[in-house]
């Protein structure tokens, strides 16, 4: 299930990237728009560049870090920020674009957060795979170049991929076998690659790079969209075991990930692990078990008529385990979730008055 | 959902009663770490375990009347139990796990590494999880005896468990990797012969047709109900022996892991030995 924000179904919540020809526009007045030129209001010492902060997890971040006081928020996104604080900066840009680098040459930048990232399944690769890695390489770029001590790269669990003979716990070590069988994730991983060999080529930068598991909460991504179905679909004699963690959770390991001298590469573990049948039976959902060998093509008709947010592949994720080793993160991180395992299912079904 | 409901509540319920004050007792008295929901990392959960804690019993206690000998040698903590296989269907790893259960002064829980194409089965894959049997890769196991649980593990594999009744008794090659890991974890190796499960299942390798299905094994009787599906009561006979801690390193070469092994393959052929000559009858 592709994280951390998914698009929805049906009425979707994130403003569609209407500006398609932002970049050709950006790059036109480039020429006349001089460097240093943001005006920025915020205050705090540290300043933050957070790209994909309109998501609903880049803005819950921002909010984290702006009530911290420490921190500077500088949002990179070419979607509208909504219902900002003033002191919240945000540079309205394609990140792929030249203005978006104006925000690391207009001052000193002290880390960046990078969760600019598209995961809705129905964008063609081309568009996906130009916006994830040509933008994710092109931000990393401005950091080495910028000499900005501090990236932290949003991936996910995900990238190892479900698989039967998986481990019951992967370690950051294990394989990303994630896009054997599901091509939809294969620039997450390879996202997540760029992140690594940075992390190797910049070694006076603080690269972490986080892998949090099922992210549960108001974000719209695919398990969240799940569990909110009113009717659920499973697979008949399956009922893998599941890892899930509250979207606060997840933003306070991000906000860890943020000290410095903390650098690598970190699996990130909610509260505990629990069959998807107990988390279904929690939230008091009907389900509805198919048998695997006729799901497949059952969900790729509903997906060919649009009937369906769900490509076929992620049925392997309702099927197979892929869950991730902690330690890592508890011992160097100092992260430990803090929401229990109860108030982390029931994060689903708390919205939607938003 | 209502249905299923029903009809799983009246399952625990039998369940419940069927094993009795000292079963479940001995359930609850099993440590296992369990999360708020009542599941453990590795998906085990008590209740759902009571369905198979009865057929291990009535296994254990009716239909192969199992006599078993030096249980209380195997150490607390973690341990690594080591048995040979056969049969055809594993009904020694069920009987080896009742006797921890239900014939162990301190009943404990004893994990047996699966095969890992079960993951892909509907009901069994969930299911042995909910039984607290793993997914057998080293990684789990290692996770496991480090938390101090009692792994069992049959080296012989799946040429151990498919072996024709021609070659009953006799031990088939063992893997090296359970050894790595008693190595890497310091675990105390005690081995398991089991005299009896041999003649469960007299059956001969159709070999052309394993050949063509892509399985490891055909095997067929020569008397209804010809497949392997329900095992004769034959008489069990267990015996545990002693502990062996072997040391060295992990990364040592194949050859020097085989002599270690060999000692306790070694121990498992005298046992099944003994065993043999001390045994009167197959069925009783």
């Amino acid at each position: 299930m592709t994280q951390p924000s998914t698009p929805g179904p049906g009425p979707a919540p994130a403003p569609a990237p209407e500006d398609d020809d932002a970049l050709e526009r950006d790059d036109d007045d480039e020429a006349d728009s001089d460097p240093g030129e943001l005006e920025l209001h915020g205050k705090g010492e540290r300043r933050v560049v957070i790209t994909g902060i309109s998501g609903r997890l880049g803005r819950l971040l921002a909010k984290r870090l702006h009530r911290d006081g420490r921190y500077h928020v500088i949002g990179i996104d070419r979607r509208p920020l909504l219902g900002r604080p003033r002191d919240i900066d945000h540079v309205q840009v394609d990140i792929r674009s030249k203005k978006a680098r104006d925000v690391f040459r207009s001052g000193r930048v002290d880390a960046l957060i990078h969760m600019g990232i598209m995961h809705d399944p129905r964008d063609t690769m081309e568009e996906r795979h130009d916006f994830n890695i040509v933008g994710a390489s092109k931000v990393l770029e401005y950091c080495q170049r910028y000499e900005v001590p501090k990236v932290v790269c949003l991936s996910s669990a995900n990238v190892y991929g479900p698989r039967p003979d998986n481990d019951q716990f992967l370690t950051e070590d294990a394989p990303l076998m994630g896009a054997q069988d599901f091509p939809a994730i294969r620039d997450l991983i390879e996202l997540d690659h760029l992140a690594s060999s940075f992390f190797w080529k910049a070694r006076e930068i603080d690269t972490v790079i986080l892998r949090p598991v099922h992210i549960l909460g108001q974000v719209r991504n695919a398990p969240s969209n799940y569990l909110r179905l009113p009717m659920v679909p499973t697979l008949l004699g399956f009922d893998p075991m599941v890892q899930l963690i509250h979207q606060d959770d997840v933003v306070e390991a991000i906000v860890n990930a943020l000290e410095p001298g903390v650098r690598g590469i970190f699996n990130i573990v909610g509260p505990g692990e629990v069959p998807l049948s107990a988390v279904l039976r929690e939230l008091g959902r009907r389900t509805l078990p198919v048998p695997h060998p006729f799901a497949k093509p059952f969900l790729s008709a509903l997906w060919k008529v649009g009937l369906t947010s769900f490509p076929v592949p992620e049925l392997d994720f309702i099927r197979f385990v892929c869950m991730v080793d902690g330690s890592r993160a508890r011992s160097q991180l100092k992260f430990a979730p803090q929401r229990s395992l109860k108030e982390t299912i029931r994060a689903v079904v708390l919205e939607d008055e938003v | 959902m209502s249905e299923g409901g029903w009809l799983k509540s009246r399952l625990t319920r039998w369940v419940d009663r069927r094993l009795g004050d000292d079963g479940n007792a001995r359930m609850q008295a099993l440590t296992t770490r369990e999360n708020e929901f009542g599941f453990d990392a590795f998906g085990f959960n008590k209740e759902d375990a009571k369905v198979a804690a009865l057929f291990a019993r009535f296994l254990y206690r009716d239909y192969f009347r199992v006599e078993c000998h030096g249980i209380e040698k195997v150490p607390p903590g973690r341990v690594l139990l080591i048995s040979n296989h056969s049969g055809q269907l594993p009904f020694d790893g069920v009987v080896i796990g009742g006797a921890m259960l239900f014939e162990a002064t301190r009943p404990r829980m004893v994990r047996a590494m699966v095969e890992k194409f079960i993951p892909n089965l509907p009901f069994a894959s969930y299911l042995f999880n909910r039984w607290g049997q793993i997914t057998g890769t080293p990684e789990n196991c290692q996770r496991l005896l480090e938390s101090d649980e009692a792994i069992l593990v049959f080296p012989e594999g799946a040429k151990g468990i498919s072996k024709p009744y021609s070659k009953r008794y006799q031990l088939q090659d063992f893997g090296l990797g359970f050894m790595r890991l008693a190595l890497k974890t310091g675990t105390p190796i005690v081995p398991i012969a089991v005299v009896g499960a041999e003649e469960q299942a007299p059956a001969f390798n159709l070999r052309p047709l394993a050949r063509l299905l892509g399985t490891p094994a055909f095997p067929v009787m020569p008397f209804p109900p010809f497949f392997p599906i329900v095992p004769l009561p034959t008489k069990y006979r267990i015996y545990f022996g002693d502990p062996q801690l072997h040391e060295g390193d992990p990364d040592d070469d194949d050859d020097e892991l085989a002599i270690k092994v060999k000692a306790v393959k070694n121990s498992i052929a005298s046992m099944l030995h003994v065993g043999l000559q001390e045994r009167k009858h197959v069925f009783w």
